[in-house]
């Protein structure tokens, strides 16, 4: 026994059983925190079942309310009893719910903590609808009827299909006047400042002869004339929109008009069968994705948020490569090798340990308030006294995370350059070629795999950053994207929104705290997804350059 | 650092190599790798080199490495579209004197050197001398087959790229002789446009040979060519060499004694960083005026 369990620890067994366990363990980690973000944030989604019941309070006075069951919790008993509740004899612990009540205009809250044992003779009738609204949060109760132009039109059994289908038409003509309003009257208004900045532009440089404001004028009176006629079709629409109104009942029997212009969505969801339930699910989720935030960003997509991520990203990846790449050429191939480079080398590494937060501060000090507003003052004098560079955007914030990320991108390009075999470079120089040919030609290609290497672990650090952000240009709620079609198409200077601080605001400063919690989970999710799938170009990238580049294995 | 480092590698190498090599030159005699010498034609009157049209021409070179003398003046005169070889012992500065012909060396930190190098009566070493256009007249063949990844196509026409050439037409007149002088063409007429990575090891090493015969250069320098093939590859790179002695003058390195005799006209014999004896292949291996050299070739050392 002895003796082999000598052998066992000579053969190196333990080490290999320590090894794998610790893999195991990462990857028992790894799992578990995308099961935990993932199962809480998707459920989020699903279209629960909304109880009736009969809610009897401390006093004994007994209430009709409406909800979704959130969650639940064991509470200790003496707790409760402190707090003046009625507590049957010997509990020890009794449990608490979090009923998702909505209407907001009604009650004031939208989420409340009930006992179990409080609520009696629940039920969940199949007429329930659940109305989502673009103000208020969601309304739970009964239809009564659907008016148009303040006439009763359906009610009772009927009232229904005709809600539905009228919904449908609201909905439809609220995307045409966002598009209206958003695209058409949004790219009006970007023509119409160019041409005050111009007109400003032509004051400052002593320019602003009649005949240069008259061109002016004529364009601004073709611009008015196309916003008097988009003015004109908007009003028509919300005409036509604000057509239709509901009644519908809470479940204390109180009668509320709810204008459909209002309505996002409207279900039953007691009546749905699974099949409805997925359907609509999936229709949530990609809402989620595709659309932008409602409610102080609580309700909605989180659209602009992605495409501020992965915009950015792509900005900072165009700006740290080629820096990186050439400083890491510079010394690895042409700098002599001596302690001033090992000097510079040292920085470059310890640049990569410099607590984030500091290149935001660096980025607002250095990139916003003195090469942003040197930036104005000589180029964009005509918007002054409001900033164009001079405050935070998608270019300083993309500059800052490329300074973060550089050492990373040279550090990954010097390996990559140290591990190409010296005989390529002596080929390529026994042929006539510069030392600048050669690497140009053969040592650059070959090291590509390297620096894709860099730039996959730039864009896994960069995306993630959130500190540095929210100082140079980040915010929690942007007008309009970063890219659009309005000239000049990608505005550096515009401030954006993203996944990471999209989560920090959601959690922290996020009024409604039960409805923001799950999306706390579904933006980290996603965030990390979105992540994941950037790499993972990235690597697929790199492996087309390795297989294309590979190098004599000898 | 790091290159010296290299070096001696390249030298730990190269001993590894040798040993066994000579063993089976004993045990063959006249036939090595199977191959009767005798089938490699050779001009049978015997050479002079006094005769011989100079291309390159050493004059008391030195070179150190640091401290460390390794050559300790060498002079020599290579002779023009002749094959010549360079032979010794590892460490006895063959190499070393081959990539000074065409300023390899430059590449080493901590490399000095004294004397002089004339290539058509001209010194390689004048600062004048612009080492691009030098390496392009005389080219260079390394010991392990060292193609670029890219293509069959591509990798030969490097040189003529470098020099600025793009025009198809010129570069596919030019692919197609410089492979056909490697004895490639046949070979890889088809694939032109695959990884030269693809290729068995003897093909790129006569692809190599064809990318530098490309741009046409006046000296071709071989760096133990056949060291890392088998033995059929050998045989095709040596009767390579027997084919392009009629436009270039080669200088080889091996420490093959018996593949020094088939395909050279002249050998040099070094030892320690001097060159002992220099002269006509057949007179060297068969009567060798110095001592050391015929330890040498007789196996006693090395």
């Amino acid at each position: 026994m002895r003796t082999s369990m000598k052998k066992w620890i000579k053969d190196g067994d333990p080490w290999i059983w320590f090894n794998a366990g610790a893999v195991a363990i990462s990857m028992i980690m790894v799992f578990g925190l995308l099961f935990l973000i993932a199962s809480r944030g998707l459920v989020h989604f699903w279209p629960h079942d909304v109880m009736e019941t009969e809610y009897v309070s401390k006093s004994g006075d007994r209430l009709t309310i409406m909800g979704e069951l959130v969650e639940s919790e064991m509470v200790p008993a003496a707790q409760l009893m402190g707090a003046g509740y009625a507590v049957p004899e010997g509990a020890e612990f009794m449990q608490r719910n979090l009923l998702k009540l909505g209407n907001r205009d009604v009650t004031g809250a939208d989420f409340r903590w009930v006992l179990d044992d409080s609520l009696e003779n629940r039920r969940f009738p199949e007429q329930v609808i659940v109305l989502e609204r673009r103000e208020w949060g969601n309304f739970y109760g009964y239809l009564k009827s659907v008016k148009e132009q303040g006439q009763v039109i359906a009610q009772g059994e009927d009232a229904w299909p005709v809600l539905v289908e009228r919904i449908d038409r609201a909905l439809d003509i609220h995307s045409r006047i966002h598009e209206i309003e958003k695209i058409e009257i949004g790219g009006i208004n970007s023509r119409m400042e160019r041409l005050r900045l111009k007109e400003r532009g032509l004051e400052l440089e002593g320019n602003a002869t009649p005949e240069n404001l008259l061109s002016i004028e004529e364009d601004r009176a073709i611009l008015d004339a196309e916003y008097q006629a988009l003015q004109q079709a908007l009003i028509e629409l919300y005409e036509q929109i604000n057509r239709d109104s509901m009644v519908a009942l809470t479940a204390d029997g109180q009668e509320r008009h709810i204008d459909l212009a209002k309505i996002v969505r409207a279900y039953q969801p007691n009546a749905m069968s699974l099949a409805d339930k997925v359907g609509f699910y999936i229709s949530k989720l990609v809402e989620f994705v595709s659309d932008e935030p409602r409610e102080a960003n609580t309700e909605g997509g989180i659209f602009p948020a992605i495409y501020g991520t992965v915009l950015m990203v792509i900005v900072m990846s165009i700006i740290v490569t080629p820096f990186g790449v050439v400083a890491a050429v510079y010394l690895r191939e042409y700098a002599h090798q001596g302690s001033l480079t090992r000097l510079i080398r040292i920085a470059v590494n310890n640049l990569a340990g410099v607590p984030s937060i500091v290149y935001g501060v660096f980025g607002l000090g250095f990139f916003i308030y003195f090469l942003g507003s040197g930036i104005d003052q000589a180029f964009f004098p005509e918007a002054l006294p409001s900033p164009t560079f001079g405050t935070g955007g998608l270019l300083w914030a993309s500059i800052t995370l490329a300074i973060l990320t550089l050492p990373v991108v040279i550090v990954a390009t010097e390996e990559g350059l140290a591990r190409i075999p010296r005989s390529m470079r002596e080929g390529s120089l026994a042929l006539g070629a510069t030392k600048a040919e050669t690497l140009w030609r053969v040592i650059l290609p070959m090291a590509s795999p390297a620096m894709m290497t860099g730039v996959i672990l730039a864009i896994a650090r960069a995306a993630g950053e959130v500190a540095p952000l929210m100082l140079v240009g980040v915010v929690k709620l942007a007008p309009s994207l970063p890219l659009d079609g309005n000239y000049p198409y990608l505005h550096l200077d515009q401030k954006f929104m993203h996944l990471g601080f999209h989560i920090y605001d959601v959690g922290f400063q996020s009024p409604n705290v039960e409805a923001a919690r799950p999306l706390v989970y579904a933006t980290s999710l996603l965030l990390v997804i979105v992540i994941a799938l950037l790499n993972l170009t990235a690597v697929a990238i790199r492996n087309r350059l390795r297989e294309k580049y590979k190098a004599l294995e000898m | 650092m790091t290159e010296l480092l290299d070096r001696d590698h390249d030298m730990q190498e190269e001993q590894k190599a040798n040993a066994p090599s000579e063993n089976q030159g004993e045990s063959d005699g006249g036939r090595t790798h199977s191959i009767d010498i005798s089938s490699l034609q050779r001009k049978e009157n015997a050479l002079r080199l006094e005769d011989e049209h100079v291309s390159l021409e050493v004059k008391d070179l030195r070179l150190s490495y640091g401290e460390k003398e390794a050559l300790h003046g060498i002079d020599m005169t290579i002779p023009q579209k002749r094959v010549t070889a360079f032979i010794g012992p590892s460490g006895c500065g063959k190499s070393t004197l081959l990539r000074c012909f065409n300023r390899m060396n430059d590449l080493v930190d901590g490399c000095s050197i004294s004397g002089e190098i004339l290539l058509e009566g001209q010194d390689i070493y004048q600062r004048k001398v612009e080492v691009a256009e030098l390496r392009r007249r005389v080219g260079m063949v390394f010991q392990k087959p060292n193609p670029f990844p890219k293509s069959i196509y591509e990798n030969v026409a490097y040189g003529l790229r470098i020099q600025g050439i793009n025009k198809k037409r010129v570069l596919d007149e030019t692919v197609e002789w410089s492979l056909r002088s490697a004895a490639l063409w046949d070979e890889v007429k088809d694939r032109l446009n695959d990884s030269a990575l693809g290729l068995s090891g003897g093909q790129q090493q006569r692809l190599v040979i064809a990318r530098t015969v490309a741009v046409k250069p006046e000296v071709l320098l071989l760096d133990e060519p056949a060291s890392a093939l088998d033995p059929l590859s050998t045989l095709k790179i040596e009767e390579l060499i027997h084919q392009l002695k009629d436009d270039y003058t080669i200088v080889i390195v091996t420490h093959n004694m018996q593949q020094a005799a088939r395909v050279s006209d002249y050998t040099a014999f070094m030892y320690m960083g001097n060159l002992i004896e220099f002269g006509n292949t057949d007179e060297l291996f068969t009567n060798p005026k110095k001592k050391q050299t015929e330890d040498y070739i007789t196996g006693r050392y090395g």
